[in-house]
């Protein structure tokens, strides 16, 4: 027997959202019901329209009006409107995944803490640079307790940082540092985003360096494989190119994302791990409403 | 005499890259008031890489940004206290507030020169504040004209009072900068100006061009303290734009005074164009990678040159400096599997 699909909706029709919706379609779980925007004309409405999907330029105001057509909103706009929005789905009390850095929800990774996550109404993905290093700064927490500094660069292709992605670099800031401390417990983070534009562009790269007097190398090469492994398994491209590595008083190592070309080319892993996150969630989501029918 | 010509002083900041960050506090005292005696316009403070830039990636600076700017105010009057912003790195909360609150009078709002949209907030806040705002695009050697006229556009229409074309990698020749300077100064409304780095052995030549291509604003360093090879030899600029007849407003005796200054307290070494420069100009890579390269080498035992050439293969921009120890990485791995001889 065909399982029953939860509908979603997605807001926002950049990168993100357009990325979003062509992993939606292939969820044996999810069935985009809503693809809303503000323009008709851009790239990623035209790709849905394509694809088939219903789309609205009206944005935040269709899905206002229309709150039966969907089980739980994916929000990819930006910060600032994310948090017009949240009140919004809060009075319509509509589970909101928000993919943007506005973090007015819990923080989640989903290869962390995705259970205690989907208790709440309000779901924040953090940052694609925050997807990639959370995961690694939380394994070396396991080893390291109360490390005192954990920095973390990202680079991506200035190709896959759309406009809400550019005009959102102090919460990706914020938001990311925020995390790595909560995750980590470490006493001080910093992010760093660089978007190169280099062509061909590069595929999503991040290193996580941190300050740690007397490393235990094995344990931390040990805790950092298994939480690759586990990424791995809802984000494929997800490589550890430099290990743990133990250089001039700071434990260093990189991740490379390569994306799986859904939207954008195979090099924007940016949109990847953040979407796959989204998309773990979501689909988790779905599995609870067909079990139990109650939330809080 | 021609027109004015506004000198920018970047010593405090660009030199910071030939120290490792490590401006001490007197330091900071003794050449505020030397610029300021000089006439000097404005001088620019901080770490390297600029406000919030002090990190691991990139090295941390011994002074926090806060303390550097503080002490610069102290010692500054009529000239402008200056910071250069990189988004990406600082943000309006974090940094800029605290930055506007010691009393920053003047921004270079700094992207790399493609990417002015990042700027777009950043350059809106600091208008707000009543700050003066100069856009920096960097790394221009990589765009062309017509793209770097783009960027420019989208700056000035952000808020910025002027577009500084920065040759962070030491690339560019005279031919150059004309073409690119003289093109931007014919198409926008506002002040253009340049930032040389010597590696190629041409920022004076270069600096000249720019004004004698429209330029008004040039960046300058004290003994050319600067990432890499150094900028544009401060007090020479100031010789020479004398000698031409342009107005720069900066005492030439007092400038010197302050070059003397800069060299026994301040400069570890004299800048000076060494190989990896000549190289680093070459392959278009960024100048303050130098020191981070030529440490990597020799815990990897690489010839550096081999680092930088790799580097510049993959086009690396500023900030990824961790792109090095991966790139040594696979350089060493290279080397030991087949003995592949890069120089080819």
């Amino acid at each position: 027997m065909k399982k029953k699909k939860i509908n979603i909706a997605i807001l926002g029709t950049g990168n993100i959202g357009t990325d979003l919706l062509i992993k939606v379609m292939r969820s044996a779980f999810l069935n985009c019901s809503l693809f809303v925007g503000r323009n008709l004309n851009s790239k990623g409405i035209s790709k849905a329209i394509n694809l088939g999907v219903t789309v609205s330029d009206r944005s935040i105001d269709i899905l206002k009006e229309n709150p039966d057509l969907y089980d739980l909103v994916f929000d990819a706009t930006s910060a600032m409107q994310h948090i017009q929005h949240a009140k919004i789905f809060k009075e319509l009390n509509k589970l909101v995944i928000d993919l943007t850095p506005a973090r007015v929800g819990i923080l989640c990774v989903p290869s962390v803490n995705l259970a205690e996550s989907l208790l709440e109404n309000n779901i924040n993905t953090i940052t694609c640079g925050g997807q990639a290093s959370i995961p690694l700064a939380y394994a070396l927490g396991i080893v390291h307790h109360s490390i005192e500094y954990i920095e973390v660069v990202s680079a991506i292709a200035s190709k896959s940082a759309g406009p809400g992605t550019r005009v959102n670099l102090d919460e990706y800031i914020e938001t990311t540092e925020k995390g790595i401390q909560m995750f980590s417990k470490c006493k001080k983070s910093k992010v760093i985003l660089i978007l190169n534009p280099a062509d061909p562009c590069i595929d999503m790269q991040t290193t996580i360096q941190a300050a740690i007097i007397d490393p235990d190398m094995n344990s931390i090469t040990n805790e950092v494989n298994k939480m690759v492994e586990k990424i791995q398994k809802f984000v494929p491209g997800y490589q550890l190119v430099v290990p743990p590595t133990f250089e001039g008083k700071r434990v260093i190592m990189t991740v490379r994302v390569k994306g799986l070309g859904d939207y954008l080319p195979t090099y924007a892993g940016n949109l990847d791990i953040i979407n796959c996150a989204a998309i773990t969630i979501a689909e988790e989501y779905s599995k609870t409403l067909t079990s139990t029918k109650s939330r809080k | 005499m021609k027109r004015k010509i506004y000198i920018h002083d970047v010593s405090l900041r660009d030199g910071s890259h030939a120290i490792s960050h490590k401006l001490s506090k007197e330091q900071i005292v003794l050449y505020c008031q030397a610029a300021e005696k000089a006439g000097v316009p404005s001088v620019e403070v901080g770490h390297g890489n600029g406000l919030g830039a002090s990190s691991l990636q990139v090295g941390f600076s011994v002074l926090e940004d806060f303390e550097m700017l503080t002490i610069a105010r102290e010692n500054l009057k009529k000239t402008k206290l200056a910071i250069h912003v990189m988004p990406g790195f600082a943000t309006i909360n974090k940094d800029l507030r605290k930055a506007f609150d010691i009393g920053v009078d003047l921004v270079r709002e700094a992207c790399h020169c493609t990417e002015a949209d990042i700027t777009e907030r950043h350059i809106a806040f600091a208008r707000e504040k009543g700050k003066e705002v100069i856009g920096a695009l960097m790394m221009t050697h990589m765009a062309s004209k017509e793209i770097l006229l783009e960027e420019a556009l989208k700056m000035q229409s952000f808020g910025a009072e002027g577009i500084v074309l920065y040759d962070s990698a030491g690339a560019y020749l005279p031919g150059d900068v004309k073409e690119k300077i003289s093109f931007l100064v014919s198409n926008l409304n506002i002040p253009v100006g340049f930032h040389a780095h010597n590696n190629l052995g041409m920022a004076i030549a270069n600096s000249i061009t720019a004004v004698e291509s429209g330029a008004q604003i040039i960046d300058g360093a004290i003994r050319g303290f600067g990432a890499g090879a150094g900028n544009a030899q401060l007090e020479v600029l100031v010789a020479v734009l004398q000698k031409l007849e342009y107005n720069t407003g900066i005492s030439l005796y007092k400038i010197l005074d302050a070059a003397e200054i800069a060299q026994e307290q301040i400069l570890e070494e004299l800048p000076s164009i060494k190989n990896l420069s000549i190289i680093s100009g070459l392959s278009g890579v960024f100048s303050g990678f130098a020191k981070h390269v030529s440490r990597l080498a020799k815990e990897y035992e690489l010839d550096p040159r081999d680092i930088f050439i790799e580097l510049g293969r993959r086009k690396v921009v500023a900030g990824q400096e961790d792109l090095i120890v991966e790139v040594a990485l696979d350089l060493k791995k290279l080397n030991s599997t087949n003995n592949i001889n890069l120089n080819g």
